[in-house]
C-alpha cells in the first residue's frame, strides 16, 4: 500500500464532471497516427483538442539538400492513398520553373492517371466511412478496384502504393497495351461496381441516420478555416483547382463540379461518389483523346528536354547523348534558374501546392508544401463539439484525414 | 455513362457545370489593379512589387502586415478573403531581414492569386498574428513558429506542433544543416553508426 502513495491525482479529478479521453495516438479508429484528447460529458464531447505531428518527416528540410528527382518520392509520402497526383504535381512544378512545355498527349496521359488516384483516393474515403458507421462490406468490395488500379499504376511505373510515377516533362516509358487493357477493363467495369457501392449507402437508412447533420460546417466558417476540395465543396464552395487554375490542360475537358449544401457527412461523401463519376467521364475523354493521335505523335510520352528528362535506362547504356545527360543530372550539374513558383494541383483532398524557391543552385532553397489535411485539421474540435464520440469518428473518416500529408 | 445514373436521389447535392470555363477565365481584376489599389492606400509602405510566374507578389513592414492583409480582405474590389498558404523562409545572409514570412492569398470570385511577404530579424521575429482575420492561420502560423521562430504576436496558442516540445532550436533556419551521414561521433548501433 505505502508504495502507491506517490501516486498524485490531478488538481479536482474527483469533481471534475466530465471525462477525459484520448482518441490515439494509435487507435485503430483514428486511421493513421494522431491524438485526440476529448473531454466528454457521457458521450458527447464538450471540447476536444487535436496533436499532430508524430510522424513528421521534414520533409521540407531534407529537400533542401536533394536534386528534383530526389523530392519526388518525398511527395509520393504525403498523401500516399493518392500518390501519383502529388509526384505529377510536383514535376509540374519544376516544368513551371524550368519552363518545360509538355506535348498534350503526356498531359492526358497524366490526366488519366491523376484521375485514376483521385478515384483510389475518394474510394478509401467513402468506404472507411463507411466501416466507421458499421458496413465493412463495401470497403472489402471496392478494393478489388483499388487493386486494379494500383495494377494500373504498377504497369506505367513498377509500383504500387508510393509510385514516383513519371519524369520531369513526362513518364519514364510509354503506356504498354496492356496498361490500356486494364484501363479499359477498368473503365467496362467500375461503373457498375460504384453504382453498387452507393445502392449500399446512398439511400440507406443507417447509413443516411449515422451521417446526415454530422461534423457540418458553413461555407464562411469552410473558407476561414483554408477548406479545399471536397470538403469545401460539400459546404456548397464550387471551388476546383482543375477548373480555376488549370495544369496539364483540364481545360480541354467537361466535367462537373459536385457542391453540397451543409458540409456535413453525408454531403462530403455524395461529393465523393460524385467525383469519382466525374473522373470516370474525365478518364474516357482522355483515353479517346489519347487514342486519337495520329503517326509520331501517338507515340509521345515525354517532353523534348534532355537537360532535366531523365533518359531511359536501356538509352543510357547504349546511347552516348543519354549517357550524358543521364551523368549531367545525377550528378547535379544541371541547375535550375533562380525564381519562385507556386503550383498547386487538386489533390485527393484539396489544393496540394508546392511553393518553391530556387536561388539557382541544384536543391530547391526553400520547399514548402501546402498539404490541405494539414490545414483543414484544425477544424476538427469545432466540428466535433457538441457532438457524439462515435460520430466524431465518422466526422474523422469523412474529412478524408490522411496522417502523412498532415505531418509532412 | 458520364452522370450517375443515381443523381435523382440525391436529396440534397446540387451540381455546377463551369464545362466552358467562363468563370476560370474571367480575369476582371489584373496585377495592375491590385497594385495601384495597394499604391494608393499604403503608399511607400508597399515595395517590392514583382510579377514571377504570373502572380503579383509584394513586401510591406512587417508593422503593416496586419493592415495590408484587412484591407485586401474587406475593401469588395480586392477582397482577397482565403488564405491559402502562410509559411517562412530563412535568409542568413540578409542581415537585419533575416526571416521573411510568406502568405498567398487568394480571390476566388476573380480567381487571382498574390503572394505577400514581411521581412523580420532573427534577432526580434514579432510579427503580428493572421489568425484574428483567418482562422486557418492559426496552425500555419504554429507550424511556422516550431520551424523557424517567427513570434506571432496575439497568437492564442503559439506553441510547437509538429516537433516535440522540448526541442530548443527552430530546425529549419538554415544554420542547422542536414545530419551529415558520415558522421563518426554518435554510438548508434541501431541505426548502423557508431
Amino acid at each position: 500500500m505505502t508504495e502507491q502513495h506517490h501516486i498524485k491525482l490531478p488538481e479536482g479529478s474527483i469533481e471534475k464532471q466530465t471525462t477525459t479521453l484520448n482518441v490515439g495516438p494509435t487507435h485503430p479508429a483514428t486511421h493513421g497516427v494522431f491524438q485526440n484528447i476529448m473531454e466528454l460529458d457521457g458521450e458527447r464531447i464538450v471540447s476536444a483538442e487535436s496533436t499532430v505531428g508524430y510522424i513528421h518527416r521534414a520533409f521540407e528540410k531534407i529537400a533542401e539538400r536533394r536534386p528534383l528527382y530526389q523530392i519526388t518520392p518525398l511527395t509520393d509520402r504525403l498523401n500516399y492513398c493518392s500518390s501519383p497526383i502529388n509526384n505529377m504535381g510536383w514535376h509540374i512544378t519544376c516544368e513551371k520553373l524550368l519552363g518545360v512545355q509538355t506535348p498534350k498527349r503526356v498531359d492526358y496521359l497524366r490526366i488519366i492517371i491523376m484521375e485514376l488516384a483521385r478515384i483510389s483516393d475518394h474510394l478509401i474515403c467513402n468506404s472507411i466511412v463507411g466501416v466507421d458507421t458499421g458496413a465493412y462490406t463495401g470497403f472489402l468490395y471496392v478494393m478489388q478496384y483499388r487493386e486494379l488500379i494500383y495494377e494500373i499504376y504498377e504497369e506505367v511505373c513498377g509500383s504500387r502504393l508510393t509510385t514516383n510515377i513519371g519524369r520531369i516533362g513526362g513518364f519514364e516509358r510509354n503506356f504498354t497495351n496492356t496498361a490500356f487493357a486494364k484501363l479499359e477493363k477498368f473503365l467496362n467495369e467500375y461503373p457498375k461496381v460504384l453504382k453498387e457501392f452507393e445502392n449500399l449507402f446512398t439511400r440507406n437508412r443507417i447509413f443516411m441516420e449515422r451521417t446526415i447533420g454530422g461534423g457540418a460546417i458553413s461555407a464562411e466558417r469552410a473558407l476561414s478555416y483554408g477548406f479545399t476540395g471536397p470538403n469545401l465543396r460539400a459546404a456548397g464552395v464550387d471551388y476546383d483547382v482543375r477548373v480555376h487554375s488549370p495544369y496539364s490542360s483540364y481545360q480541354d475537358f467537361a466535367f462537373i463540379i459536385p457542391v453540397g449544401k451543409t458540409g456535413d457527412n453525408y454531403d462530403r461523401f455524395l461529393v465523393r461518389n460524385e467525383e469519382m463519376w466525374q473522373s470516370l467521364s474525365i478518364i474516357e475523354q482522355a483515353y479517346k483523346k489519347v487514342q486519337e493521335f495520329k503517326g509520331r505523335e501517338a507515340n509521345v510520352y515525354h517532353a523534348d528536354t534532355p537537360e532535366y528528362y531523365l533518359p531511359e535506362k536501356k538509352d543510357v547504356y547504349t546511347k552516348m547523348e543519354a549517357l550524358i545527360w543521364h551523368f549531367k543530372i545525377v550528378m547535379g550539374e544541371v541547375d535550375m534558374p533562380k525564381g519562385e513558383v507556386y503550383q498547386s494541383v487538386e489533390g485527393g483532398n484539396g489544393e496540394l501546392g508546392f511553393y518553391l524557391i530556387s536561388d539557382g543552385g541544384r536543391a530547391p532553397f526553400r520547399l514548402h508544401f501546402r498539404r490541405p489535411c494539414f490545414i483543414y485539421y484544425q477544424a476538427y474540435p469545432e466540428l466535433v463539439t457538441g457532438s457524439m464520440l462515435s460520430d466524431a469518428i465518422v466526422t474523422m473518416s469523412s474529412l478524408n484525414l490522411i496522417a502523412g500529408e498532415m505531418d509532412g | 455513362m458520364a452522370h450517375s445514373p443515381w443523381k435523382r436521389f440525391y436529396y440534397n447535392v446540387i451540381t455546377m457545370d463551369y464545362g466552358p470555363w467562363t468563370k476560370a477565365n474571367n480575369m476582371a481584376l489584373t496585377n495592375e489593379t491590385i497594385q495601384q489599389k495597394l499604391t494608393e492606400k499604403f503608399g511607400e509602405a508597399v515595395f517590392h512589387f514583382e510579377e514571377s510566374y504570373g502572380m503579383l507578389s509584394f513586401e510591406a513592414a512587417k508593422e503593416n502586415n496586419l493592415k495590408v492583409m484587412q484591407f485586401l480582405f474587406d475593401e469588395p474590389s480586392l477582397n482577397f478573403r482565403f488564405l491559402t498558404d502562410l509559411c517562412a523562409v530563412h535568409y542568413p545572409d540578409d542581415a537585419g531581414r533575416e526571416l521573411a514570412v510568406v502568405y498567398h492569398l487568394h480571390n476566388l470570385q476573380d480567381n487571382v492569386r498574390i503572394r505577400f511577404r514581411v521581412h523580420a530579424s532573427v534577432a526580434q521575429p514579432d510579427v503580428f498574428t493572421a489568425s484574428k482575420l483567418f482562422a486557418a492561420a492559426n496552425w500555419m502560423e504554429r507550424e511556422t513558429f516550431d520551424f523557424y521562430g517567427v513570434n506571432f504576436v496575439g497568437h492564442p496558442n503559439l506553441k510547437r506542433i509538429l516537433n516535440v516540445d522540448e526541442m530548443d532550436y527552430f530546425p529549419m533556419r538554415k544554420e542547422y544543416p542536414l545530419e551529415d551521414q558520415t558522421r563518426v561521433d554518435k554510438d548508434d548501433e541501431m541505426f548502423g553508426r557508431g
